[in-house]
């Protein structure tokens, strides 16, 4: 394995993050401490407990999910895109490493940048409410695999994308509004039966019950099925990275 | 010698249906310059992309030090340095960080000294910190180069890399190539510049239409390929060859003052010596002889001009 092309892929997207620190890490928990005033603590003082929770912690793992998606697509799609809107894709793949090496890299440091962002957040989240995580491994695990699935599925948009607003298009329009409406603000339980329905449908509902559950043991669905969702999605995020690299998909003619 | 790079019956179709390779077969010896000359669209790029691994090939096999480029892609990558024609640089990075990432990413552990040598050599010392949008052009050609090279390579593709740089530069990168060379580097350069492959090469290769028109000696090429010409400058001028001398086709340049015989210098009769008799017996009187070698330039436009 080269191992030594995996650490500079990967020491070099960090570096872009360090130099670009107010865009990286400073930007999303500014964006986050404004929910958490707006929702948490003008809006949230009025409104009662939600499944025995108070409004501004309960609200704290779906922003903290809000943020893993985002930024670990954005970061991955970045990561692999620019490259190949640069054309200096090519010394990657004129280089003796493996397409496995390469996701390593370019996944990894992308799914670091957004497990630092989630954890920066989750302790700004402290300052505003009081938390209790009840299962902090299963908390560990479900940030860790989020960043991973969906860093993997940031990478298949940065490797499809070949402009920018196609980049922009899936984040903005796919992204955000599964999980506005995959209850990162409220209980799939205070919808109607119909929408409740409907909601399921959304694979974002599972990550945000599965996360929440770590923190309060409190979830819409059962916290095995989300564990399952978030396996199955980074299955098939694998799945399709393979076969983009077999068929050399917008990498080599 | 077994050759450093063996390519066996190559070709390439895009899937826009476009055949940039057909059946192209080369060996290249270790050590040695090939130029590889052609137009645009020739299909060299496509040649020096599928050996370096960046696009795959339709049909053929390439081996490099005697592994296929496809099962052993770690060893032969490594062993190939490769100089891009377009100025393919990120905007943000430091000439350092930029040579330390390339070098990593070839699997080389980090080589601060080797480095700072190639820089030297390279005249980007003082640049080392320097970001690499705010460099001029050719500063990113050489960064280019000093990219290929942070891997210590064995074998150097030059895509094309004179294409738009100033005389001086250019003079500086042959002496770069020679000094390369006799390092023991392989080098293929792809060039538009014919007198590049006339100064540096030890082989010149003519693509054009994806085809191997021509690989041979540069030297043994202009042997047999490079015609030579006799002007002969005339005190009056005429207004037509003179019948007596048409045996040698002639050719009168439009100011009647010159005579242009074309011939093979590698014939025991050249017809010199009938041809200056005949113009004396004509009446003729000649001011001045002058001879010329045709270039590899007429050479390359001639076989692209019968290929087309």
């Amino acid at each position: 394995m080269n191992t030594q092309a995996i650490r500079v892929i990967y020491k070099y997207e960090m570096l872009r993050a360090w130099e670009t620190l107010l865009q990286s890490f400073v930007s999303p928990v500014l964006s986050t401490s404004l929910y958490f005033v707006v929702f948490g603590s003008a809006i949230g003082s009025r409104i009662q407990q939600v499944d025995g929770v108070p409004y501004g912690a309960f609200i704290v793992p779906g922003l903290i999910m809000l943020a893993l998606l985002t930024h670990s697509i954005t970061n991955a799609s970045f990561g692999i895109f620019f490259p190949r809107f640069t054309g200096t894709i090519y010394e990657v793949l004129s280089a003796p490493i493996s397409f496995i090496e390469i996701l390593i890299g370019y996944v990894g440091a992308a799914a670091t940048k957004s497990l630092i962002i989630g954890l920066i957040i989750l302790v700004t989240a402290g300052f505003f409410v009081p938390l209790e995580i009840a299962h902090p491994v299963w908390m560990a695990g479900f940030l860790v695999l989020t960043c991973i699935s969906f860093s993997l599925f940031g990478f298949i948009i940065g490797l499809w994308a070949d402009n920018f607003e196609k980049l922009q298009l899936i984040p903005l329009l796919v992204i955000t509004p599964l999980v506005f409406l995959g209850g990162s603000f409220y209980s799939v339980s205070m919808l109607p039966p119909a929408w409740q329905t409907v909601t399921l449908f959304n694979p974002v509902v599972y990550l945000i019950s599965g996360f929440r559950w770590s923190f309060f043991e409190v979830s819409d669905v059962s916290v095995g099925l989300s564990l399952f969702m978030v396996l199955a999605f980074l299955a098939i995020c694998l799945l399709v990275i393979g076969w983009m690299f077999k068929t050399g998909y917008r990498l080599k003619q | 010698m077994q050759p450093v790079i063996s390519v066996s019956n190559l070709s390439k179709t895009y899937a826009s249906g476009h055949q940039a390779l057909k059946d192209v077969s080369l060996d290249i010896a270790p050590g040695e310059i090939l130029a590889l000359l052609g137009p645009n669209g020739a299909g060299k790029t496509t040649l020096i992309s599928i050996i370096c691994g960046i696009v795959n090939a339709s049909a053929g096999s390439v081996t490099v030090g005697g592994h296929d480029i496809g099962k052993g892609y770690r060893v032969t990558r490594s062993m190939i340095g490769l100089v891009p024609q377009e100025l393919t640089l990120g905007a943000f990075e430091t000439v350092w960080n930029t040579l330390s990432f390339s070098r990593g990413l070839f699997g080389k552990k980090p080589d601060p000294a080797y480095l700072e040598q190639l820089l030297r050599d390279l005249s980007l010392w003082d640049k080392k910190d320097s970001v690499l949008m705010s460099l001029s052009g050719g500063m990113k050609r050489r960064v280019l180069i000093g990219k290929a090279l942070s891997h210590e390579p064995t074998v150097l593709f030059l895509d094309e890399p004179t294409a738009g740089v100033d005389v001086e530069l250019r003079k500086d990168m042959w002496a770069l190539v020679e000094r390369l060379r006799q390092s023991g580097v392989t080098i293929i350069l792809t060039t538009h510049y014919i007198e590049e492959a006339e100064a540096i090469a030890d082989r010149v290769g003519v693509i054009n239409n994806g085809e191997l028109l021509l690989l041979d000696d540069k030297q043994a090429l202009m042997h047999k390929l490079g015609k030579r010409q006799l002007i002969i400058e005339l005190e009056t001028p005429v207004d037509k060859v003179p019948e007596r001398l048409d045996d040698w086709r002639l050719e009168k340049l439009p100011d009647g003052r010159q005579l242009v015989y074309t011939y093979d210098p590698h014939i025991e009769d050249t017809g010199i010596n009938g041809l200056l008799q005949a113009i004396t017996e004509t009446g003729l009187v000649v001011k001045d002889l002058q001879t010329t070698q045709s270039s590899l330039e007429d050479i390359f436009v001639s076989l692209v001009r019968a290929d087309a």
